[in-house]
């Protein structure tokens, strides 16, 4: 292989292993905001708790990966229903500048608890033995965990486009994105859809922040210093879609890491100029509806 | 505000279209509003006639055909600008500054129409005229009392009267009302009711309604409008006996 | 807000003549007494706290800072999460002026309100196209760019380590910045209120009206002939200047400028200072600021998480109960 075809590999692999994190985190984003129309500055937040609940699980009741991966994600979709139900629910449909600052205000609480519960260090991730090291694919070896990370990501966003399309519950979502009042009146019962969506979006958050532990670090004010990236491929991508985050993120992923690599005297720069281009051209974002 | 022109329509629609995907709200609509008018537009639910007045207002761009204000092409003017030839509408569901009270909607709109909104400097309240003239036209349409509460706080039927007023506040030569009593309790829709038969002759006037007796009271000519398309356009007592507009509105099927 | 007046001359429903209402309306701009407080106060604090000069600068840059927010967002409803962009901006222009020869204050503060303005101009042609979640971003995106040239561009910058070397040269030749800071914090008193002085009659005038209009309801602006994307445009564009001034204080006082000045934890702080006070009434950002800054002065050293937990919690509470800020809740008590 050519140095120049081995380092555009590179750079597409490990674009793609920082996409499907940034994917599975902003997924839910993406959804909850185009179907409540909710500003939630705090899904960081969310993200951040998977991280926290994997890294505790395993180094401090040496919970084997999987199993903590799982109990990360649904500890997470289940703090976020007590979020939503005691407060995010009373602000639908509300101004913009309340909703900005009451996740803002959980957000610096968050930053709070988790610095006087884990301290202010970063909780690195130990990956199991069977995702260390290297997998050889034949024309060359890839780290094993981004391997495994690109393939869930890959798994994951298949399964929600088929739950999307195939299932009565996404075609629910769908439903209510393009039509509140519609669906409302339909029989749809709005409630209990937000509150699921909103479960299911924290829980993939929670996921995709536990998965990405290696990429996006976890420490105390994660929420805050990752919230532009999240906002970014939300923005990008559209609201109220799924596949919208997904290209959005394999585009700033994929641009973050060529970036890295070849002028990292620039840093993120590029990529800030690049989103702005882009929403200029698509105020609404690439997938978003008009 | 532009004068309209003397001998022609003030209001003109030629092959209006509009679609949204599958959807077509607007079917080659032909439509003219001679001065002076007092004219309805109705049809059953989902004909059209609210993406009729958005149309014709520049709140859409249509995909084909012409508006015409006052004998003048106005198909690529903006929002604004076709308020400043005289063209103005209120909302089926008030579209009020809620904070803001009766008397500073009014106002805001007659600042508008005089241009002196963009005055960075001199306080609105040195612009007496204005606050006065405001104050006077909220007056006229009885709607006067409560003038400087916010209008959130107001009953609904007040409300659609204050909405009202915003829009005569521009002085226009055309005026679209959107439903104006929808949502109103029957005790206060009198008011209303009158209100718009005191409105100056001169002032060519498009009622989107849905209630017939109000219709009827109002209009001396109507256009029915349904799923996108002219059905019929007459007067009162045709459009009354018009079979087709008895089956598609009033359900009343032709066997009997 | 519009009902300011009302509660004070006493007119309600069915009182007398016509004129009353329309009156009281038109006397809305009339300077009342309870206007002098916030500069009686600062003149108290010059004479009785001169130790506290040099915080009280801040204090009164800051509320510079918010009241030029106040203007985008309590008056004209833009809700927008990268007024450090023009703070910093400010901060920047009138920083680098001073290290590198230029160190007259008035003309450095000139200086930054101008290139904050540009800026303010050139993106809210972009910004302001757009409105909710999209123009939070684009704010967002356009601080976040500007945070990161000035951290690339370090040797004009400094980059992390802050702007060294900045030498302010004395107001009119006379008065030195010096570390008891009385210079200082007249120098931002006087500039606090000629902006103040702008900003009221902004406020009051018919252009003022007409953003409480595009905050209430947009679609109801254009229906009556407002071209309100100009409206927008010339606000944000005004704040922008006003917020490079406030930034520019900061910079001309503490001889300093770090990176911090371009921040999201900047643009984020000043908004709740602002929320704290009350939102859209011209004098919450008096209230809020001090309030804020002095007890995080006094708090957050003793132990900065339990800082973030207090404000955090203070956002919320005041989000769920108390949405016009401190103003507010006087306005509710008053009826």
């Amino acid at each position: 292989m050519t140095d120049t075809v081995a380092a555009a590999v590179s750079i597409l692999f490990h674009g793609t292993a920082f996409a499907m994190v940034l994917y599975l985190i902003s997924v839910g984003l993406s959804v909850t905001m185009g179907l409540m129309g909710f500003v939630n500055l705090a899904h960081g937040a969310f993200a951040m708790l998977g991280g926290y609940v994997l890294t505790s699980l395993m180094s401090r009741l040496g919970m084997p990966f999987v199993p903590a991966l799982a109990a990360a994600a649904v500890a997470t979709a289940l703090a976020s229903i007590v979020v939503e139900r005691l407060l995010y629910r009373r602000f639908y449909g509300g101004e913009e500048l309340d909703q900005v600052l009451l996740t803002m205000g959980l957000v610096f609480i968050a930053i709070a608890a988790t610095t006087y519960v884990w301290g202010p260090l970063q909780q690195p991730l130990r990956p199991p033995r069977w995702l260390s090291g290297q997998i050889d694919f034949g024309f060359r070896e890839f780290p094993a965990y981004r391997s495994f990370l690109i393939l869930c990501g890959a798994v994951l966003v298949t399964m929600l486009w088929l739950g999307l399309e195939r299932t009565r519950f996404g075609m629910q979502i769908r439903a209510s994105v393009d039509n509140l009042r519609m669906a409302q009146s339909v029989g749809i019962n709005t409630s209990r859809l937000f509150t699921l969506t909103f479960a299911l979006g924290s829980g993939l958050a929670g996921l995709g922040g536990a998965l990405g532990a290696e990429l996006l670090s976890i420490n105390p004010s994660y929420a805050l210093d990752n919230l532009v990236y999240f906002l970014i491929v939300v923005a990008v991508g559209g609201l109220g879609s799924i596949r919208g985050p997904f290209a959005a993120a394999l585009l700033i992923g994929i641009a973050n890491t060529f970036f890295q690599y070849l002028l990292p005297q620039l840093g993120a720069f590029f990529i800030y100029a690049l989103v702005m281009a882009i929403l200029l051209w698509r105020p609404r974002g690439l997938f978003g509806r008009a | 505000m532009s004068p309209a022109n003397g001998a022609g329509p003030a209001l003109e629609t030629r092959g209006l279209r509009k679609s949204f995907g599958a959807l077509t709200v607007a079917q080659d609509i032909d439509f003219v509003l001679q001065p002076g008018a007092r004219h309805a537009l109705i049809g059953p639910n989902g004909a059209g006639k609210t993406s009729f007045v958005e149309l014709v207002t520049g709140g859409l761009q249509p995909d084909a055909g012409e508006v015409l204000i006052g004998g003048s092409a106005a198909t690529h003017l903006s929002q604004d600008a076709r308020v400043k030839r005289g063209l103005a509408r209120t909302f089926q569901i008030s579209a009020l500054f809620r904070r803001l009270s009766a008397l500073e909607n009014v106002t805001l709109a007659l600042s508008e129409r005089d241009g002196i909104a963009g005055d960075l400097w001199r306080p609105s309240g040195r612009h007496r005229r204005v606050i006065d003239e405001a104050y006077a036209l909220l007056d006229r349409l009885g709607a006067a009392d409560d003038a400087l509460r916010p209008v959130s706080t107001l009953a609904y039927g007040r409300q659609r009267l204050v909405e009202i007023a915003v829009a005569l506040g521009l002085s226009p030569t055309v005026l679209l009302l959107d439903e104006p009593a929808a949502g109103v309790p029957s005790g206060e829709s009198g008011v209303i009711i009158e209100v718009i038969e005191r409105l100056p002759a001169d002032l060519s006037l498009l009622i989107i309604e849905h209630d017939m007796d109000l219709v009827f009271r109002l209009a001396r000519r109507i256009t029915v409008l349904v799923q996108g398309r002219v059905l019929v356009e007459g007067p009162p007592a045709e459009i009354a006996a018009d079979p087709r507009v008895r089956q598609v509105y009033l359900g009343e099927r032709e066997r009997r | 807000m519009a009902t300011e007046g009302l509660v004070r001359t006493g007119v309600g429903a069915g009182s007398g003549a016509p004129a009353d209402p329309v009156e009281s309306f038109a006397r809305r701009h009339r300077y009342r007494a309870a206007e002098a407080l916030p500069w009686a106060a600062a003149i108290l604090v010059f004479v009785l706290f001169p130790d506290y000069l040099p915080l009280g600068a801040q204090v009164l840059a800051n509320i510079l800072f918010a009241l030029a927010t106040d203007l985008v967002l309590g008056y004209a409803g833009i809700v927008t999460l990268g007024q450090a962009a023009f703070f910093g901006t400010g901060a920047y222009t009138a920083g680098i002026l001073a290290a590198n020869g230029w160190g007259e204050p008035i003309t450095g503060l000139l200086a930054a309100a101008a290139a904050a303005a540009l800026l303010g101009f050139l993106s809210g042609l972009i910004v302001l196209r757009t409105t909710g979640l999209t123009l939070l971003m684009q704010t967002l995106v356009v601080a976040t760019l500007l945070h990161e040239a000035a951290n690339k561009a370090s040797f004009i910058t400094g980059g992390d380590d802050g702007l060294q070397g900045m030498d302010v040269w004395p107001i009119f030749g006379v008065f030195p910045f010096d570390m008891f800071g009385q210079a200082a914090y007249l120098y931002c008193l006087a500039v606090l209120f000629l902006c103040w002085l702008a900003a009221r009659h902004i406020v009051h005038s018919p252009f003022g009206r007409s953003l409480t209009g595009i905050r209430e309801n947009e679609r109801r602006m254009r229906a009556i002939g407002a071209p309100v994307m100009r409206r927008r445009l010339i606000v944000y564009t005004i704040a922008a200047g006003i917020a490079g001034i406030a930034g520019a204080l900061i910079a001309q006082t503490t001889q300093f400028v770090g990176l911090g000045v371009l921040s999201l934890d900047r643009s984020g702080t000043i908004l709740i200072m602002l929320i704290i006070g009350g939102v859209g009434r011209l004098y919450g950002a008096f209230l809020g600021v001090p309030l804020y800054m002095i007890a995080q002065d006094r708090f957050s050293q003793i132990q900065p998480v339990y800082w973030y937990f207090w404000i955090g919690l203070l956002m919320v509470a005041v989000v769920v109960f108390a949405r016009g800020g401190i103003l507010g809740l006087v306005a509710r008590l008053r009826r």
